[in-house]
């Protein structure tokens, strides 16, 4: 075995994909815009499937509308479907914006959307309006990761106004749970950092229970707050890839697609950090650093006495981890956080894989790595049976991924980790955390109790302490 | 409520209070946030319990990736169906074509599962960028010697309900091309998917009355019994919405007479054996029939009496795929002393929703292809205390403070059959005697 293998044979057809489209990154990412409901350009099937995927993740109401185009539309085109799904929209939501996602079928037939959005503004000119944000995103253009970044960058660069430099920063965490956001807004407020965090579905997308049914639930980034990200002092970028790659058989591969905070250097002269998804120590510690260099404080003690817990768990718990070898799967940004925490516990990544198509996750993984594990398969544009297929000769002692692995993990007889998205199979995927001090110690937790209770199951004897 | 749309009114009916007829089977108004999925989902969940076949999506990978084993249909034996295949097109095949992507899936994708059949999808591009599929799929069938079907569901050419007429059409080319003899009391189940086992559950009372069960389609399905299914004297329809075109079609070019029933609920579950019974004509089988009913009958009241002194004077909302069950569903909430106020369908036809507005008590409210919104004002107005629906419904109930029970095909509970209305019973028990509720009103 070699380190850095693309695919295992080689396969025309994708089997048990491990990536999900394009419009489902961008309606999560418009699911953090406040007042926001995201509307797909296209069939209905496109919306109700996707809300269904991430209602089964995040069990909460998730309204996406649909253009929802039919044979007649197909063939004369999507101008009438898009006006009158918005003046229905408007009609029965009366939403602050409208994140439109556009679909394979209206990309195909070259729908011009922004001109869409502009006739109906120019139609309806003496009515209050929603704000609209159009990110284009066809399902055979890369996966639900490059929906989400374009629709990031879609957003702010339609809402981020010029100003006078304010004392708040940007922080655009990428795909992340709602527990993760919650805990960065903690940190940040606990630097004493003003803040833009977008996009922060922490709340549409793990409500309280309510009182009276919200037709758009709370929470998420306001206008006001997204139009105050083109007057930062700076931007903050978690992920490495941010899938900058170029795309699979793309024809416009080489276009370089613009993050936001590029976007926001480029546009207003914001400068900007960037590292990983903050997972593990060195991660964190990265994370951490900027913050200091940022507010000008020290990290507050709270946080201080988080790592130097996390630091005695390691030491607690480290003969449980040492030499074990792990499959790692998911999203790319996702990924290199975990394997770069499992390598400062000693756990051996054997197989590191995902469905996005960068061609930058070896680069990324040998950056967090530094390069040691000659034998870490790092795979990019992996499927599910891909990985099935060579988990025997790797030998694994535990999955690290979405609950979609589950079935590989079942047919092993080795225990999963369930982390990102989806979690479709447990409670709580909204809930799981993954990066800081306190979301490794969580992961370190739960990655240790895997490691034990598959030991204990096997035991002949079944013992009650360790 | 001044947020429900306009163009919608007729599709909402008030028992006891409108006239009007129920507006159905039309496509979704744009803007509204239907509950409904597309053709190419029509076509998909009625043919993927096939589980000898292989599936292969050719389209780009949502498609695929969010119809992967997302039904309980249990298979006893292979379980190739339960894998997602997809040509996951690119932006070049999409302008060059992915005719020749398609070709080398289908190719490798039989030669490494060995399939006995495969079924190849289109989706809503592969239309606009006008890949022959049926070009391709004769040639791999030539070349591989098995059969390989077309399905031809771009997600924009109808309604989910276009999708089941062409799944049906799909399996159509297959009936009639074996000659397994069968006996002359045999039936084919149309309409059962063998979600979480219903179907075993139905074989056997079949079995206990000394019918044979020829083809099962789709649930447990194999593509050799479809070939066969034209050699039974019936076709036994469930889930009528998806299922009865290919029942037509049987009876057209096959003369195979078929019956429409419903397992769920007691009565309902009961006629099904009786009519099979009375279709046969034989004292035999339906001394047999009613000794089943018996004995389940027996098994089951005393239980069903002790669910009902404890629900009577629930009311439950019903918002299920098909008008058809929401029938049956409404006789078994009424059953275990449950009261339907709302009740809905995605794909209700006509004479079902009429049927609906017989069955109801007034005040009823009764809705085709509903959304969020409403739905979750008609709970509020009638004062619901369930909502029987699926995956999507689920968070509404949740958040409004309803009970839930999960009637749709990504269940894990067999709701059908005699043991189906125990399970179903227990579960609206569970969910309405829950001690959560006092957190939450």
């Amino acid at each position: 075995m070699t380190g850095a293998i693309k695919n295992t044979g080689t396969w025309a057809s994708t089997r048990n994909a491990c990536k999900l489209c394009a419009p489902l990154g961008a309606s999560i990412v418009f699911k953090g815009i406040k007042g926001c409901v995201p509307m797909i350009h296209g069939s209905q099937g496109c919306a109700t499937y996707i809300r269904r995927y991430m209602i089964s993740h995040y069990k909460e109401p998730v309204d996406i509308a649909s253009s929802n185009f039919s044979e007649e539309t197909t063939i004369f085109g999507g101008r009438a479907n898009f006006s009158t799904g918005v003046d229905n929209l408007v009609a029965q939501y009366q939403p602050e914006v409208i994140g439109i996602a556009s679909a394979c079928l209206s990309e195909t037939i070259g729908e011009d959307i922004h001109g869409f959005i502009r006739e109906y503004r120019a139609a309806n000119r003496n009515k209050p309006l929603p704000e609209f944000v159009h990110a284009s995103t066809p399902s055979y253009q890369g996966s639900h990761m490059d929906g989400f970044h374009h629709a990031v960058t879609a957003t702010v660069s339609a809402l981020a106004r010029k100003g006078k430099t304010g004392g708040h920063i940007n922080i655009f965490p990428g795909f992340i749970s709602p527990e993760d956001i919650r805990h960065l807004k903690d940190i940040l407020s606990d630097f004493g950092i003003p803040y833009v965090l977008f996009p922060d579905y922490s709340d549409t997308l793990d409500n309280p229970h309510w009182k009276e049914y919200q037709l758009i639930p709370e929470g998420g980034t306001s206008v006001g707050e997204l139009k105050l990200t083109g007057s930062a002092k700076v931007s903050i970028e978690l992920g490495y890839v941010f899938q900058q790659g170029r795309y699979k058989d793309s024809l416009k591969g080489n276009q370089k697609f613009q993050t936001a905070a590029e976007w926001l250097r480029q546009a207003y002269d914001i400068p900007f950090y960037k590292g990983g998804l903050p997972i593990g120590l060195k991660e964190t510690d990265r994370f951490f650093k900027v913050l200091e260099d940022i507010s000008g404080k020290p990290t507050p003690e709270r946080h201080l006495r988080e790592r130097g817990r996390l630091i005695d768990a390691y030491v607690d718990g480290h003969k449980y981890h040492f030499g074990k070898r792990a499959v790692v799967f998911g999203e790319e940004d996702l990924v290199i956080g975990i394997v770069s925490f499992l390598e400062e516990i000693g756990i051996e990544t054997v197989l590191v894989a995902s469905g996005g198509a960068s061609g930058k996750l070896k680069a990324a993984i040998d950056t967090v790595t530094g390069g040691k594990r000659k034998h870490m398969l790092v795979m990019n544009e992996m499927d599910f049976e891909g990985i099935n297929e060579i988990t025997d000769e790797l030998k694994p002692d535990i999955f690290i991924g979405n609950s979609k692995g589950y079935y590989i993990s079942r047919r092993m007889g080795k225990p999963l980790v369930r982390v990102g998205f989806p979690i479709h199979d447990r409670f709580g995927g909204q809930r799981v955390q993954h990066i800081g001090y306190k979301g490794t110690q969580q992961l370190f937790d739960r990655i240790t109790n895997a490691l034990i209770e598959y030991k204990q199951e096997h035991s002949s004897v079944g013992y009650k302490y360790i | 409520m001044s947020s429900f749309l306009i163009e919608r009114k007729r599709q909402i009916f008030r028992s006891g209070a409108d006239q009007h007829e129920m507006l159905c089977s039309r496509p979704s108004v744009a803007g509204s946030v239907s509950q409904r999925a597309c053709v190419f989902c029509g076509s998909r969940v009625v043919l993927y319990p096939i589980a000898d076949a292989l599936h292969l999506i050719h389209g780009p990978i949502g498609c695929a990736a969010y119809t992967w084993d997302i039904r309980g249909a249990l298979s006893s034996g292979p379980e190739i169906h339960r894998l997602s295949f997809s040509t996951d097109l690119r932006e070049k095949d999409i302008v060059f074509g992915g005719e020749s992507k398609l070709y080398l899936s289908l190719v490798e994708l039989i030669v490494r599962y060995q399939p006995k059949a495969a079924f190849v999808y289109s989706t809503c591009i592969v239309g606009v960028i006008g890949d022959d599929l049926e070009a391709v799929c004769k040639r791999v069938s030539k070349e591989k010697g098995l059969s390989v079907i077309p399905v031809q569901a771009p997600g924009f050419q109808g309604t989910k309900k276009d999708g089941y007429k062409v799944a049906c059409e799909a399996l159509a080319t297959l009936v009639g091309t074996g000659d397994r003899e069968v006996p002359e009391i045999s039936i084919n189940i149309l309409g059962d998917f063998n979600i979480a086992g219903e179907l075993w559950l139905l074989l056997d009372y079949y079995k206990r009355m000394g019918i044979y069960v020829n083809a099962t389609i789709t649930g447990d399905g194999r593509v050799d019994d479809v070939r066969s299914a034209h050699k039974a004297s019936l076709n036994v329809v469930q889930c009528s919405g998806s299922m009865m075109y290919l029942a037509k079609i049987m009876k057209e070019e096959y003369g195979v007479p078929f019956m429409k029933v419903s397992y769920f609920g007691l009565e309902d579950m009961s006629d099904a054996l009786y009519e099979v019974a009375k279709f046969f004509k034989s004292a035999a089988l339906m001394s047999k029939a009613k000794e089943i009913v018996r004995e389940e009958f027996g098994r089951l009241m005393p239980v069903l009496k002790e669910y009902r002194e404890k629900l009577e004077g629930k009311k439950a909302a019903v918002y299920v795929g098909g008008s058809f069950k929401a029938i049956s569903l409404i006789k078994a909430l009424r059953l275990i002393g449950v009261q339907t106020v709302v009740v809905g369908s995605q794909t209700g036809t006509t004479e079902d929703y009429e049927l609906i507005q017989n069955l109801c008590d007034e005040g009823t409210i009764i809705v085709d292809d509903s959304n969020p919104i409403e739905l979750s004002a008609f709970v509020k107005e009638t004062g619901a205390d369930i909502f029987i629906g699926g995956v999507k419904e689920r968070p509404i109930a949740y958040k409004l403070g309803l009970g839930f029970c999960d009637h749709n095909h990504e269940r894990k509970e067999a709701l059908a059959g005699y043991e189906g209305m125990i399970n179903f019973a227990k579960e609206i028990y569970a969910t309405a005697m829950s001690p959560v509720w006092q957190f939450t009103r």
